[in-house]
């Protein structure tokens, strides 16, 4: 079909692009900015005027719970949440159950994903065999089912060996390693971070140096692999200082962090609210400060939702009891123009910490971006308009969210997958 | 953020914490609990204000000691009592704490006084209750995991007012296990609301937590120094398990620092009293000699308990 | 409506207790009012009467409806009183209710002889099968619905009637 979208502005962060113009799309690919085509004739004429026009958001970590754990949600209704948010590319953690380690399941997901024709789906497969530290996964294999980096979620590898071992053998193969970087030892029973508001509420600490001493062991192994290594989920000040001295010395790792510690800290458990119960945990107000610094000078390289989305019952019990993790497909782009606005930061530099520059911690070239002859994935959305997330509201299964009720910025008016309106 | 214990009239709607209680709270339950304590003078040592109300003693976790203070202060009121070792019953078989909750509920219970080992776990009751419309059921928290013992810290506050009269011109120190310990934490917050002008803590680092400075605190290691001049020395029980690992050495070498010997507590003022929230580990946090000396006001301690528990009970049964 | 002197109320009452006095008689009064009338009355009629006080928060009928009332007191009766002949303090006679608690509160220290209630004011009204044996004045109207009538101290410690409305 052949799509007009007209008196947008264009947001392009990979090619610089910031104007008012037109986009054209041709078969499911972006055909032209500014100036039709020879011989374009419209099918569908999209208004954008007042909205902006952006390349569709690529989110480095949303789990989809499937295989394993369909209560809390489906492919079917993460997709529809994909599409409310804008979302036209994701990658979707190991840790599902059976785990992302054979290429049959792998297979079998990205044949499930490409059946609901929605958001592209790119599986992180497991490091290790059962996500247990032994044993490397048959790496190459799971690439060819359609695996794009690998990880091992949440789970660390104890043994530095076999760390060692798994991430030169994807060196080896230029395969791309995503490592959470908390030491098991020290966050031993953790669930909030070591602090005043711990202390205070008796919850079990992971103190910061959870973070640094796996950071600094993740970051000496790549040096030595020459792996290329992402950091997920930096969550303090401390750890972006190891990254940045690690980085001056010549290794070169990205990292990125998740929407929701942009915004919230240890303060907001408030009376035990286990909506704010998240690995890594929500840290001092210091470093949340220094996040937020980092992302917009692009230390840190991106920005996403880390969605989990996690069921009633396993929410509703006590704060240690209950279950890690935040919804956060429908919310990651408001948060990411929430951040923007406060620390006043041009909306190109925002959106590339969730296009382009995710897609390429990812390696993918075709998406990310609006050039010509990229697909047409392409979020239309009204940065100005403010909204109040609601259960009713979130078409994501897990409604666990501490943002439920407060007002957040940006509304998406349309969201299109390869030249085709899926939301809207 | 509103304080979920508190009604939108600002009264007492449950107690889960000491910690952001307003002091004339604080002081009232304290005041009301004072003509409580007459009650177990009397041939008769029950007065009717719970007639007819179901008290529930759910303990997920085991406490033999705390749930029967709390079954008397409840009898004391003339409340029925319905105690419930949960830990052995319902969770092994599956059942979440919120449905078994649920179910008491249906069994017609007022109030409900929780232990639970997983800290925060009556907030979770309460907010339920609020959600599922049955707002006129209170919440007493008995103790839940290492955040709060609101009860056992109100009771030391009222021996140390019994004793000391005013809260203004003490020095208070708080020794042991203070990162484990739900009493403490409680004992702090009371102390720091109720005007007490220096609250030490004393232990070594394995066994304080994070930031404890944060709660208004001073910091002692040397258990001399922090005892000098003290009116009120306030003793943590030592759980056996923190003997093990990497916590401490052993309960000898602990004894030798941070045991309460009569030697360590002639540096305190003359008169000091000594409290401790029982059982008492003798030999291992305290002495013999000072658990049954002059300065030991422990057994006072659990007389006073009741009445406390007889007063906030009282307080929240009208609250509702 | 004038009110009448309540320290000469005290001495009237004082006299009309005085020839059933008993060797074993002791005053009990309530909370606040009949205590401080307690008081003036073991003054007048010696010393060897015992003298107790109770305070009947604990008992009232109406905790269900509105709570447990501020500031309790702590009761004390510092005798046995079993068998014993007790006069019941109170400074306003109204529908009962208090008397009622008194007496539940009363009996939880043992089984008295007997009680006789003596009251400075009975203004009429009652809800239950109560009558004073002891009443220094009666009402000859009644007051306004809502109006509350009680004794208060004053800085001097003399004792007066008030009524004030709600």
């Amino acid at each position: 079909m052949n799509i007009h979208i007209r008196n947008g502005r264009l947001i392009d962060p990979a090619n610089q692009v910031d104007t008012q113009q037109d986009l054209f799309i041709v078969d499911g690919k972006v055909a032209a900015m500014g100036a039709a085509p020879a011989g374009f004739k419209a099918e569908r004429e999209i208004d954008a005027a007042g909205l902006i026009v952006a390349p569709g958001l690529v989110d480095l970590s949303a789990r989809l719970r499937e295989p394993g754990f369909e209560h809390k949600a489906t492919l079917e209704s993460e997709m529809q949440a994909a599409m409310a948010g804008g979302i036209t590319r994701l990658a979707c953690p190991p840790d599902t159950d059976p785990v992302l380690d054979e290429p049959g399941l792998v297979e079998m997901l990205c044949f499930r994903a490409k059946k609901l024709n929605c958001a592209h789906v790119y599986p992180i497969g497991a490091l290790t065999t059962k996500l247990e530290g032994k044993r490397i996964t048959e790496m190459a294999e799971l690439v060819e089912a359609g695996c794009v980096a690998f990880s091992q979620a949440n789970t660390p590898v104890v043994d530095t060996q076999v760390l060692m071992r798994a991430m030169q053998y994807a060196a080896t193969f230029g395969f791309r390693v995503w490592l959470q970087p908390q030491d098991p030892h020290l966050a031993r029973n953790g669930v909030a971070h070591d602090g005043e508001v711990a202390s205070r509420l008796g919850l079990t600490g992971i103190p910061v140096e959870a973070e640094t001493i796996a950071l600094e062991t993740q970051l000496a192994l790549a040096r030595l692999t020459g792996v290329k290594l992402h950091i997920t989920r930096v969550s303090s000040a401390a750890a972006l200082e190891c990254i940045e001295r690690a980085r001056a010395s010549g290794v070169d790792v990205t990292c990125d962090v998740a929407a929701h510690h942009l915004h919230l800290t240890e303060m907001d458990i408030g009376y035990f609210n286990p909506q704010c119960y998240v690995i890594p945990p929500l840290r001092s107000q210091r470093d949340r400060a220094a996040l937020r610094a980092a992302l917009a000078t692009g230390r840190i390289n991106a920005v996403c939702s880390d969605h989990t989305p996690v069921d009633d019952d396993a929410k509703q019990a006590p704060f240690a009891e209950s279950e890690a993790g935040m919804t956060g497909l429908e919310l990651l782009l408001s948060l990411v123009l929430k951040w923007a606005q406060e620390d006043k930061l041009p909306l190109t530099d925002a959106l590339a910490r969730v296009t382009s520059n995710a897609a390429a911690i990812m390696g993918i070239t075709k998406g990310g971006h609006l050039g010509v002859g990229a697909r047409a994935d392409v979020v239309i959305f009204d940065a100005r308009a403010e909204r109040i997330p609601t259960r009713e509201s979130l078409r994501s299964q897990g409604k666990n969210t501490p943002f439920l009720g407060l007002p957040l910025p940006g509304t998406v008016r349309y969201t299109l997958v390869e030249g085709r309106v899926m939301f809207g | 953020m509103h304080n979920p214990q508190l009604g939108a009239d600002g009264r007492l709607k449950h107690l889960i914490t000491l910690d952001g209680l307003p002091k004339s709270v604080l002081t009232e339950i304290l005041d009301t609990a004072a003509p409580f304590t007459e009650v177990a003078e009397r041939e008769v040592k029950k007065v009717p204000l719970l007639r007819g109300k179901s008290v529930f003693n759910v303990f997920f976790e085991n406490s033999t000691r705390t749930r029967t203070t709390f079954e008397i202060a409840a009898k004391r009121l003339s409340a029925d009592v319905i105690n419930l070792n949960v830990s052995t019953s319902s969770t092994s078989k599956g059942e979440t704490l919120l449905d078994t909750v649920d179910n008491l509920c249906a069994m017609g219970a007022d109030m409900f006084v929780m232990r639970h080992a997983s800290s925060g776990a009556p907030y979770l009751l309460a907010q339920h209750l609020r959600a599922t419309g049955r707002d006129h059921i209170s919440v007493v928290n008995a103790g839940d995991g290492r955040h709060a013992h609101p009860t056992q810290g109100l009771l030391d506050m009222y021996t140390i007012r019994h004793y000391k009269q005013d809260f203004t011109r003490l020095t208070v120190a708080v020794v042991g296990d203070v990162l484990h310990s739900r009493v403490a934490r409680s004992e702090i917050a009371a102390l720091t609301t109720l005007g007490v002008p220096e609250v030490r803590v004393i232990g070594p680092k394995t066994l304080l937590p994070t930031d404890v400075e944060r709660m208004g605190v001073r910091v002692f290691h040397d258990m001399e120094e922090g005892l000098k001049g003290v009116d009120v020395v306030m003793m943590l029980r030592l759980q056996n398990e923190r003997m093990q690992g990497a916590l401490l050495p052993s309960s000898q070498e602990y004894f030798k620092f941070y045991g309460l010997t009569q030697e360590k507590l002639a540096l305190a003022a003359k008169d000091a009293i000594v409290l401790h929230p029982g059982p008492m580990n003798r030999g291992v946090e305290i002495d013999s000699a000072v658990a049954d000396g002059e300065h030991a006001v422990i057994l006072p301690q659990v007389t006073f308990g009741i009445a406390v528990r007889m007063a906030v009970m009282s307080m929240l049964a009208a609250g509702n | 409506m004038t009110l009448p002197d309540a320290e000469q109320l005290c001495t009237q009452l004082a006299a009309q207790i005085r020839p059933h006095l008993r060797p074993d008689s002791a005053l009990v009064g309530i909370h606040s009012g009949g205590v401080w009338i307690a008081e003036r009355l073991r003054a007048l009629l010696g010393s060897e009467v015992a003298l107790g006080s109770i305070d009947i928060s604990f008992y009232r009928d109406d905790y269900g409806s509105r709570g447990l009332h501020p500031h309790p007191q702590k009761s004390g009766i510092p005798f046995d009183v079993n068998g014993r002949h007790l006069i019941l303090v109170d400074d306003v006679l109204y529908t009962g209710r208090t008397t009622r608690a008194a007496l539940n509160e009363l009996f939880d220290y043992g089984r008295p002889g007997c009680v006789e209630l003596a009251v400075l004011v009975d203004r009429g009204e009652r809800e239950l099968p109560i009558c004073a044996r002891y009443c220094a004045h009666t009402l000859s109207e009644s007051l306004p619905a809502g109006t509350r009538l009680s004794l208060v101290q004053d800085d001097a410690g003399h004792l007066r009637l008030e009524s004030t409305s709600a």
